[in-house]
């Protein structure tokens, strides 16, 4: 069990600077998901903290002990690669217990040790086998294998399931939860799936172009995106982004076309004037008359979920969408009007891209 | 993978037919001679030769001399052989950690193979010659400590390093190659699972160069018994007293000095089959056990 605490980490290349100074603090026995798009710096801040990538600047500690000049065998760190990593030529047995005979474990042991773990993930009919002969959910398996029998203090995924297909993804994602649950280590996973996210973490960790974003519950980034990139990454489908300007005369965002949409009056008051960029999620949103909700669109097309059905429309050449279980398949062209509830806008500065609250201030970056 | 199909044989046939003269003129034609030979009692001369059948094998193989160079080429083998691929594989192992500079000693370290066989035999000749440079001063403080010219295992050593020096660079390049196409994730897995830099070496790297290993085993091996001739002409032309009288340099001596083309002719074939005879083995059982998926 450790803390991980990150203080104004940088990492560049040469003169590209590819993490801006990270501050993040991880709670022992945690489950931390770094979420980002590919490019982000997620790997990088994950791979530091493994200590195969330096750190440029700033400090990483680990159970309370600065690790920036350690090597990641001292680091007590255990980490699950994206491709696996299995040593080809070793049979899964060997694998799995690579790190223990590193260690210097006798025979004996070691191969209890080994069948253990191997079973408790479900491969001890594999164990003599090649990494070759495998599937790729064992093949996973026997990654996850190799880092539970070090009992680390720490676990890292790197993007461990984007390998595999989407059922087998699923299933290990539930089996990850599992053995966290058992383990109770602290982890950090990186991924850039928001499902992955949002199901694993304790608490999600939002990076954008080598900065964060936004650290929180999956239900305060779900809930209170504090950017407009936060607010676009999660949820699915995508939020709704339309522009506008906060008028105090009329206590409403002014949208480019004309229409009023009702805010907190203070927070009209505070910032008038102010270019905003509203959100509102497809799912917060219901269909009604042209010209009696919200705002008015033309629809676009219609895409069947089973459950309920999104309704692609447009606004000024804006697309919108609407996430309903009444569902409407109507002509292209057709006018329908959308109510978008006061509680469902989220408001972010339109040059800052900063979230926007009724207090009238820019949340800025973190909240814990 | 895509294949060119040709409307007309015979532009097929132009575009084939410069390469197949070539290998025609130069190993068809020459071997088939040789074969020829072998069996025959060729006159230095010309003018004729005589049907002898085997004699010139029976001959060869009751003769202490040919023993004798047989069993240097063997040693001289296994020696440039180990010597150039330990090299190698050293080197490559440290181009490989991507240390500082490694690009600049990667370019340098592949050059020596664009060098000439005979240009490297007078390098060597003149960086071993015993009364220059360092060697002189060596013999004036220990006398006769170093004289290939009198002294043949002295001899034998210099050929040796000099061919190794030879086979460095293609080595080099293909254990390199190798080591390149080693995921990194596997030497960091290892790194995670604790093992330091010579550990993740012994237990990942090397094992996963074994199919580059016995390919550079093969190649090695055959050329050290027939592409040593360039370094033995300049640098010893196969003495003192036969010390270095490689086979493939014997064949050149018996045929072209001592006329005895027939003589000649019968150690070529005998050359030939073992090189054919070790790559097949090679190939065939050795290399079939080191793949891995």
């Amino acid at each position: 069990m450790a803390d991980i605490s990150i203080r104004e980490v940088r990492k560049s290349y040469g003169n590209d600077e590819v993490v801006h100074g990270v501050n993040l603090e991880i709670e022992s026995g945690e489950f931390v998901v770094i979420l980002g798009p590919s490019g982000c710096g997620k790997s990088t801040l994950l791979r530091m903290i493994a200590g195969l990538e330096d750190i440029s600047s700033g400090e990483i500690a680990i159970a309370d002990k600065v690790v920036n000049a350690l090597e990641p065998r001292e680091r007590g760190c255990a980490m699950v690669f994206q491709n696996y990593a299995l040593y080809p030529h070793m049979s899964v047995a060997d694998n799995i217990g690579y790190a223990l005979k590193v260690a210097g474990m006798p025979k004996a042991e070691r191969a209890e040790k080994v069948r253990q773990v191997a079973s408790s993930v479900g491969l001890e009919e594999f164990l003599d086998r090649r990494p070759g002969a495998l599937s790729g959910g064992q093949r996973q398996r026997v990654a996850m294998a190799r880092a539970i029998i070090r009992e680390p203090q720490v676990f890292l995924f790197d993007e461990p399931l984007s390998n595999l297909d989407a059922k087998l993804r699923v299933q290990m994602r539930h089996e990850i939860r599992r053995i966290h649950n058992r383990v109770r280590a602290t982890s950090v996973f990186v991924t850039h799936d928001q499902h992955e996210g949002m199901t694993l973490a304790d608490r999600m960790v939002i990076m954008n172009k080598g900065t964060i974003d936004q650290v929180g519950t999956p239900e305060q980034v779900y809930n209170a995106p504090a950017t407009a990139y936060v607010a676009g990454f999660i949820g699915s489908p995508a939020m709704n982004f339309l522009g506008g300007q906060l008028s105090a005369r009329h206590g409403a965002v002014m949208l480019e076309n004309g229409a009023m949409l009702p805010v907190d009056a203070r927070l009209a008051q505070a910032m008038d004037g102010q270019l905003v960029q509203i959100g509102v999620r497809p799912e917060a949103l219901t269909l009604c008359q042209p010209g009696t909700g919200s705002l008015t669109a033309t629809f676009e097309f219609y895409e069947e979920l089973g459950s309920e059905g999104l309704h692609h429309l447009k606004i000024e050449d804006v697309p919108f969408s609407v996430l309903s279980e009444t569902k409407m398949r109507l002509e292209e062209g057709t006018e329908i009007g959308v109510i978008i509830p006061q509680e469902a806008l989220h408001i972010f500065g339109a040059e800052t891209g900063r979230r926007i609250d009724t207090a009238g201030t820019a949340r800025i970056g973190v909240m814990a | 993978m895509r294949r060119a199909y040709f409307k007309n044989n015979w532009i097929a046939a132009l575009v084939v037919a410069p390469q197949l003269l070539i290998i025609f003129i130069f190993f068809y034609w020459p071997s088939s001679q040789a074969l020829y030979w072998a069996f025959t009692l060729e006159q230095p001369w010309g003018g004729g030769n005589e049907w002898v059948g085997l004699e010139n094998f029976i001959f060869l193989l009751s003769d202490d001399r040919y023993w004798h160079s047989v069993r240097i080429s063997v040693i001289y083998a296994l020696a440039t052989t180990a010597l150039a691929m330990g090299m190698a594989l050293i080197l490559a192992l440290f181009a490989d950690r991507q240390l500082r500079g490694y690009k600049s000693f990667r370019i340098g370290l592949i050059w020596p193979y664009a060098v000439a066989a005979p240009a490297i035999g007078l390098a060597f000749r003149f960086i071993f010659n015993p009364s220059a440079g360092v060697a002189s001063y060596l013999n004036y403080a220990f006398p006769d400590l170093w004289n290939p010219v009198m002294n043949g295992s002295h001899a034998m050593t210099m050929v040796i390093i000099a061919g190794a020096w030879k086979q460095v660079s293609y080595s080099f390049i293909f254990f390199l190659a190798g080591l390149q196409a080693i995921p990194r994730s596997l030497t960091e897995a290892a790194a995670m699972d604790g093992a330091r830099p010579l550990r993740r070496m012994l237990d990942v790297q090397l094992p996963l160069l074994t199919p580059t290993f016995f390919f550079l085993l093969v190649i090695n091996i055959t050329d050290s018994f027939t592409d040593s001739f360039g370094i033995v002409d300049t640098m010893t032309s196969g003495g003192p007293a036969r010390a270095t009288n490689l086979m493939v340099y014997k064949i050149y001596e018996d045929g072209f000095r001592g006329l005895d083309y027939s003589g000649a002719a019968a150690q070529s074939i005998i050359l030939m089959v073992l090189v054919i005879a070790l790559t097949f083995i090679q190939f065939r059982y050795i290399e079939r056990r080191v793949h891995y998926t």
